[in-house]
This record gives C-alpha cells, sequence and structure tokens, in this order.
C-alpha cells in the first residue's frame, strides 16, 4: 500500500533550522511543511510590505533556503510553507534567485495567495468581532492588515501543476500537511471523514518538536533524551487516512503517547468539533499506541462537513506597551520592592501619565499566578516590574523611566534596572464568507 | 497528593482563550481525576487570572481532561500586559491543586 512520509520543518517563525535539514537527508521524506506564521505575525509582515513593497516574507526565509534548497532537491522532497506570509510572490522570487545562484536546475515554485481580504472588510462593518464582541466598524485603532485563513485549494493545485517548492500567505496550519495527503491519494475533499484524519496529522506536525517530546520535559517524570538536538516529528500516512507518528533514528526527544497527547489537545477546545477550512475535525475518539520506540499509531479521527464561513485575523494598531523592571535582594526584599511599586504609581500620577491599564507584578512571587489567597515565604530576592498599556508613546515611555529612577529616587538597593517600550499591533478575528476568497496560485520556474 | 504526582499538562492560546489539558500518565486515575477536578474547582483555582467560565470536556480514552478558560489571556496575547502573555505556565499551576 502506497505511504506517504511528510515531516515537520518548524513549529514556529524563529524555530531551529537543523532538525528540518536532519529529516530532508535521514526521513525519507516525500515532503516536508514549514509553519512559520503566528497569527500577529502577518500583520507585522504587512508593515514590512508597505515600507519596501519587496519585502513581507518571512526574515528567515533566505537563511532557511540557503540550506533546504539543495538538500531538498537532492533528496527529491517537495517543500511547503506558509513563509511567504503577506507576500508569497516576493518570496518565490527570492527561492528561485537563490536557486540559480546555486545552480539548481528544474525547479517549479509556486506562491499561493488570495487570503489578504482587506479590500473586502466594507461589507463586513456590522460583524461581530470575537475579542471585543463589538462590530468592526467600532475597532479601536487603524487596521494595517486583513488575512483570512484558507484551506488547502491552492497548495493542492499547485502540485497538481508540478510545484516543488510552495510558499503561501495565511493558510491554516494544517492544511500545509493535509493538502500533499489530498492530492498524493486523490483523496475527495467532501469526504469528511478522510479530512478529519488528514488534519489530525496536520495538528499533530504543525508545531514541529512539540510532538517529539519539546515542551514536554519534566524532570525525574517525564524525561526527555538529547533536547538539545530533538529532532522533529514525521507522520507516515496510509490512503486510509491512518498513521504513525516518529522521528529519524537517533535524533534526541522522544515520541509516546503522552507526547503526542499533549499536542492533540494543544490550542483546541471542543475535541469533537475542530474547525478548520476544510473540515470540522472530530479528535474525540482518537487512540494512540506505542508501536515501538519513538513510534505510535494514530487511529480514529474523523470529521465533518466544512462551515459557509472562514476565519479572517485582522492587525490593528492597538496602543502602547512601556514597562521598567528593577530587583531588590537580601532582607526585606519584598517590602522595598512593593515601596518601589507605590513610589512609581505615585509618580504617574503626578505627572499626569494616562494609561488605560496598569499591572505590577512582584517576578518570582505573584507575576504568573496573581493568586490572592496564596502565602509565600519571605523570598531572598524579588524583581519589580511595572507595565502599562497607553495611547501615546510618550506615555508609554515614561513607565520605564519612573522604574529606572527609582535607582536615585527609590528605597535603598534597588538594582539591574531595565526598561523597554512597544507599539502593539493587535489582532481581531471574525468571520467572513467562504465565497469571498478564493485562492491564487502564480509559478516561476528555474530551467 | 498534588495533581502533579498523577497527572500532566500543557496550555494552548487562541486569541483571549486558554485552554489546559489535564493528562492521567495511568489511564486508571482517569475517574478519580474527572471526579475532582471539575470545571468549578478550576475556575476558583485561576480566579483571579480567569475572568469567563470555565468549560471541560472529557477524552477517557486518553484518559485526559481538556479544561477551557475564557476572558483568560489578559485581552489576548497580542495586548496582555502579563510577562507570560501566551499564559503558556498555567500548565504547571494547575497541577498545583491538591486532591
Amino acid at each position: 500500500m502506497k505511504k506517504i512520509r511528510i515531516g515537520s520543518g518548524a513549529g514556529y517563525a524563529g524555530d531551529r533550522l537543523e532538525p528540518a535539514l536532519e529529516l530532508i537527508a535521514k526521513g525519507n521524506l516525500d515532503y516536508i511543511s514549514f509553519e512559520c506564521l503566528a497569527e500577529r505575525t502577518i500583520a507585522i509582515a504587512q508593515k514590512a510590505k508597505l515600507v519596501n513593497p519587496d519585502k513581507g516574507y518571512n526574515g528567515l526565509l533566505e537563511h532557511r533556503m540557503d540550506k533546504v534548497l539543495p538538500l531538498a532537491h537532492e533528496h527529491k522532497v517537495k517543500v511547503i510553507t506558509n513563509m511567504g506570509a503577506a507576500n508569497p510572490q516576493s518570496a518565490v522570487d527570492v527561492i528561485c534567485k537563490m536557486a540559480e545562484e546555486k545552480g539548481i536546475k528544474g525547479l517549479k515554485v509556486a506562491a499561493v495567495y488570495g487570503d489578504d481580504v482587506l479590500d473586502k472588510l466594507d461589507k463586513y462593518k456590522n460583524t461581530t468581532v470575537w475579542e471585543t464582541g463589538r462590530p468592526l466598524e467600532e475597532l479601536d485603532g487603524d487596521i494595517i492588515s486583513a488575512n483570512v485563513y484558507m484551506g488547502i485549494d491552492g497548495i493542492v493545485e499547485a502540485l497538481k501543476n508540478g510545484a516543488d517548492i510552495i510558499v503561501t500567505g495565511r493558510v491554516s496550519d494544517p492544511a500545509l500537511f493535509l493538502a500533499p495527503l489530498v492530492y498524493e491519494f486523490g483523496w475527495d475533499i467532501n469526504n469528511y471523514d478522510l479530512m478529519g484524519k488528514g488534519t489530525l496529522t496536520g495538528h499533530l506536525l504543525e508545531c514541529g518538536g512539540q510532538a517529539t517530546g519539546g515542551y514536554f520535559a519534566e524532570p525525574g517524570k517525564k524525561d526527555v533524551e538529547r533536547l538539545w538536538e530533538l529532532g522533529f516529528p514525521i507522520a507516515e500516512v496510509s490512503e486510509n487516512g491512518e498513521f504513525i507518528i516518529t522521528k529519524v533514528e537517533g535524533s534526541g526527544g522522544i515520541v509516546n503517547k503522552d507526547t503526542v497527547t499533549e499536542q492533540m489537545i494543544y490550542e483546541i477546545h471542543d475535541p469533537a468539533t475542530y474547525f478548520t477550512p476544510d473540515c470540522v475535525a472530530d479528535f474525540s475518539k482518537v487512540t494512540f499506541t506505542e508501536k515501538g520506540k519513538d513510534v505510535v499509531e494514530v487511529k480514529g479521527a474523523t470529521g465533518r462537513e466544512k462551515t459557509d464561513t472562514l476565519k479572517v485575523s485582522i492587525g490593528y494598531k492597538d496602543c502602547f506597551i512601556g514597562e521598567g523592571e528593577i530587583s531588590y535582594a537580601g532582607p526585606g526584599c519584598l517590602d522595598r520592592a512593593k515601596l518601589a511599586a507605590e513610589i512609581v504609581e505615585k509618580r504617574l500620577e503626578l505627572t499626569k501619565v494616562k494609561y488605560d491599564e496598569l499591572r505590577i507584578d512582584f517576578i518570582g512571587i505573584n507575576s504568573i499566578y496573581k493568586n490572592s489567597d496564596r502565602k509565600y515565604n519571605v523570598p531572598e530576592e524579588v524583581r519589580l516590574r511595572v507595565s502599562a498599556r497607553t495611547k501615546t508613546r510618550y506615555d508609554a515611555d515614561q513607565v520605564g523611566n519612573e522604574v529606572e529612577t527609582l535607582y536615585t529616587n527609590g528605597p535603598a538597593g534597588g538594582g539591574g534596572a531595565t526598561k523597554a517600550i512597544s507599539e502593539i499591533v493587535s489582532v481581531a478575528s471574525m468571520l467572513i464568507n467562504r465565497n469571498d476568497v478564493e485562492a491564487k496560485v502564480i509559478y516561476k520556474e528555474v530551467l | 497528593m498534588k495533581l502533579w504526582e498523577i497527572a500532566h499538562s500543557r496550555t494552548g492560546d487562541k486569541g483571549n482563550i486558554s485552554n489546559v489539558s489535564l493528562i492521567a500518565y495511568d489511564v486508571k486515575n482517569y475517574e478519580l481525576i474527572k471526579e475532582k477536578v471539575t470545571p468549578e474547582v478550576v475556575k476558583e483555582w485561576f480566579k483571579d487570572i480567569v475572568k469567563g467560565e470555565v468549560k471541560r470536556y472529557e477524552l477517557p480514552q486518553l484518559g485526559a481532561l481538556n479544561f477551557v478558560m475564557y476572558d483568560a489571556l489578559g485581552g489576548g496575547v497580542t495586548r496582555s500586559l502579563a510577562l507570560d502573555k501566551h499564559g503558556k505556565s498555567l500548565s504547571s499551576y494547575l497541577l498545583d491543586i491538591e486532591i
């Protein structure tokens, strides 16, 4: 029976490169997919494209392709990635130029786009934004991008037309993995059982090392071998959609039922209803069976008919965040840190700094959990962090400044003050009609 | 006994919603965990962080529960003032529950 092997080349925009190279060289792969586009990344990429129309693709594209291009060509592994971000067309130009420089011939590169729906937002003014619960037209801040999560269509079309490398803008993460399965096995895209199975394949692979022992270790309870050489996952998929998850023999990490269970539940809500552009996947009856060292068999995923809508991520200029930190140590350190926080709050008030929200953390005490019921032991050291959300850069700047001036104006023994200010591009989500979106594909060949 | 002794966990985020899995190392402890760790217990445990409701989904064949916590991430990853904007560390905090 025909089997297809797909590797996961990256789980996020800045992920390690060596695991991908190891997979291409030693994984006996047919495909490798790189997921590199977080929710907000595309809005930031859109800003870069506005400054320079040739930019707006993943900043590590050249770094990755420098090694991936010759290796994938040598081992006949097809590459699929969303590193195109806001500008897949330019990414394709860059890849072709690199291929030419490396003397690689007979390469077909495709850009999949059509996800940019910024010019279609007008008709959705009254649509409810999930985060605010209010209509889109009430969103407070300049909208700079709107990208819809597309499904597999464009990628499958590119594969049918012989593309070796496919660079997309925004598509659903599982689509990067489901598309080659649909193409290779000739799956009917209306067979939602298969779409559900392939979606789980993608879901388990899309976060790279998180399926192979990354983000998992708990010394003494969940030990993982050689995380510094963590191998990324491979799915070996059969025509009926069932598959195993494994990794390259000898690589670091571990694949067992615990690692894949953690990853299956990662970022899903109702396991029986996982909305994607290609189906509503149902993972509620999935089983994992360990078939050997680092081999887990996956069965039981299914799916239902896709919905009429697609999710859009809207990037908008939201606010500024200003922050400052300073450390205190030794006897009485927490009391001094609390006094320092009081001083900063009063200073911001006296100097009429305007903020929408202020947050005080005592790092080492309550910066993560904020549990008001908890009794803490007296710490040996504590780091004060003050952060505030503001409308203006000036106000944000004052937050860090007022922490820094604690050096000479605050309690005794404050040290290691740092400050930062960031302009925040936030993401708002809503649904639009599927019929408003059409995947487009263009090709470029290196002969 | 702390949940940490018998279960493991991973947190995911989507917008302002956090989901925290709770997975029994040994599936025979699943019923005990399911009985003790109700959505109400989790909501109370995270009361200073989670402003919305907590829903629980069950995956008995995997010995796993999934808690979905609404209005839980200070406005969402992109605009939260928290150090841990994704709420990644909430998984470890869940395992601190005494049963």
